[in-house]
């Protein structure tokens, strides 16, 4: 089978599974709606810096549980059936982008339930939505890799903050600028700047992710 | 046989003499000769041989583990990863001396134990980093997988220290000396005399670092049974 074939099959058969089970999808969006009620009840009315961050706070907790679960969901039997049948490429890339879609879909649910709650500040909503988008893409593929090796220490929900917070830190502080700016409306020369910036981080994350995948699944 | 040029590194007695010569040197030097006096750094210019090669000292050793970690994945020899884990381990050390230092300077120059600095914030990032890559080692028992999840995980957080460089900077401005128009003890501040001691203080303090780790390195050694004279 080529490479493409066995993507789309596994990244199929993980979207299948997601819409007869609903589980990830719901208890995520339920997560959103009780974190939004929470921060709402809390707050009340806030400024529109402050909403931005907790807005990535709420993003980022959401998408590292989504995202942990990634490979501890099938059973052990399974993963050995998968080992047999498709190369280490396309379990890596069919879960990266199941989870970029996952997240999308959970992010964009999140800012409509925020924004109704605490109503919507943003300025320039066009390039807000790109920051969503980059964080999404950027949480899905940093955090991939890392579930995957979180799901080797059989220790997953603990693990994969420890991993990830510190890993994830650069790519969160330049998507919170971006939409900050955003936000606030401010025309800065240095936008384009950090969404290069941040595409590159992304991509060097998926290069690597690529690589060394493979050496953690042959194990 | 002929040895490895890992084992034969371990085994090797000069570049030991070179770290205790170096750090005669740098103690001497260091705390003896002339500084330049400049001003709200007064005296403590001398930093530069302590704390400043903590951090050069630190990402060395943090590149020695890397190329280790590099080095297992592309051979399967277990004695690269006790490299890799004894060399991050040290690295570790080091950054937190370089915090520890970093702060009581901090505390008397800038008037508070931490500022926000963006140096600050990313020693304290990458020191999150590397703890975690050793509680992650703690929690896998069985050694060829211990090996394997955590040199993936050591070349992922390697790399993911750079983008730090260039992006935790321009969130914040810096206090540090030589930046923002702060004087300072880097490159073009520093006269002739403080270039004779900082940059054989840096080399000292890595090789005293290297030699830590490789004295780790053997007692794993001996622990597993593993012969150095053998390969």
């Amino acid at each position: 089978m080529s490479l493409f074939k066995e993507t789309s099959t596994l990244l199929l058969k993980d979207l299948k599974l997601e819409f007869r089970q609903l589980y990830a999808l719901s208890s995520l969006l339920l997560y959103a709606v009780s974190t939004c009620m929470v921060v709402y009840m809390a707050f009340v009315e806030m400024e529109s810096l402050t909403w931005v961050t907790i807005l990535w706070i709420i993003l980022l907790f959401a998408s590292l549980n989504g995202v942990a679960k990634s490979f501890s969901q099938e059973g052990k039997g399974r993963q050995y059936y998968y080992y047999y049948l498709a190369s280490p490429l396309a379990i890596i890339l069919s879960k990266i982008i199941y989870n970029c879609l996952l997240l999308l879909t959970i992010s964009i649910t999140t800012l409509l339930i925020y924004s109704l709650f605490l109503g919507n500040p943003v300025e320039n909503m066009s390039l807000f939505m790109l920051s969503i988008l980059l964080g999404a893409t950027g949480f899905a593929v940093n955090f991939t890799l890392l579930a995957g090796i979180a799901a080797k220490a059989d220790n997953n929900a603990t693990l994969t903050a420890i991993l990830g917070f510190p890993l994830i830190i650069p790519l969160l502080g330049m998507v919170i600028r971006i939409s900050k700016n955003a936000a606030l409306g401010v025309e800065s020369l240095n936008t384009n700047k950090d969404l290069m910036m941040t595409g590159s981080m992304i991509a060097i994350a998926f290069v690597l992710s690529l690589v060394l995948f493979p050496y953690l699944w042959r194990s | 046989m002929s040895k490895s040029l890992t084992n034969r590194l371990l085994l090797a007695k000069w570049w030991k003499l070179i770290a205790i010569l170096l750090m005669i040197y740098t103690f001497a030097a260091g705390l003896l000769m002339p500084v330049p006096r400049l001003d709200i750094l007064n005296e403590t210019i001398r930093n530069a041989y302590f704390h400043v090669p903590m951090w050069f000292g630190m990402m060395l050793i943090l590149l020695f583990s890397l190329i280790y970690s590099i080095k297992y994945l592309s051979t399967g020899n277990l004695r690269y990863d006790y490299v890799a884990i004894e060399a991050a381990k040290v690295g570790v050390l080091y950054g937190l001396l370089g915090l520890t230092t970093g702060m009581i300077w901090a505390q008397y120059t800038w008037g508070a134990w931490w500022n926000g600095d963006p140096k600050q914030n990313m020693a304290a990032i990458a020191m999150l980093m590397y703890l975690a890559y050793i509680v992650l080692r703690g929690s896998i028992s069985d050694q060829d997988q211990r090996a394997k999840v955590s040199a993936v995980y050591n070349i992922f957080a390697f790399v993911a220290l750079f983008p730090l460089l260039y992006i935790v900077p321009r969130l914040t401005d810096s206090l540090h000396p030589s930046n923002g128009g702060n004087q300072g003890f880097v490159a073009y501040d520093m006269d002739g005399w403080m270039r004779l001691v900082f940059y054989p203080a840096i080399i000292g303090w890595t090789f005293l670092g290297l030699w830590i780790a490789s004295l780790n390195v053997r007692a794993t050694y001996l622990e597993e049974g593993l012969d150095i004279e053998a390969n």
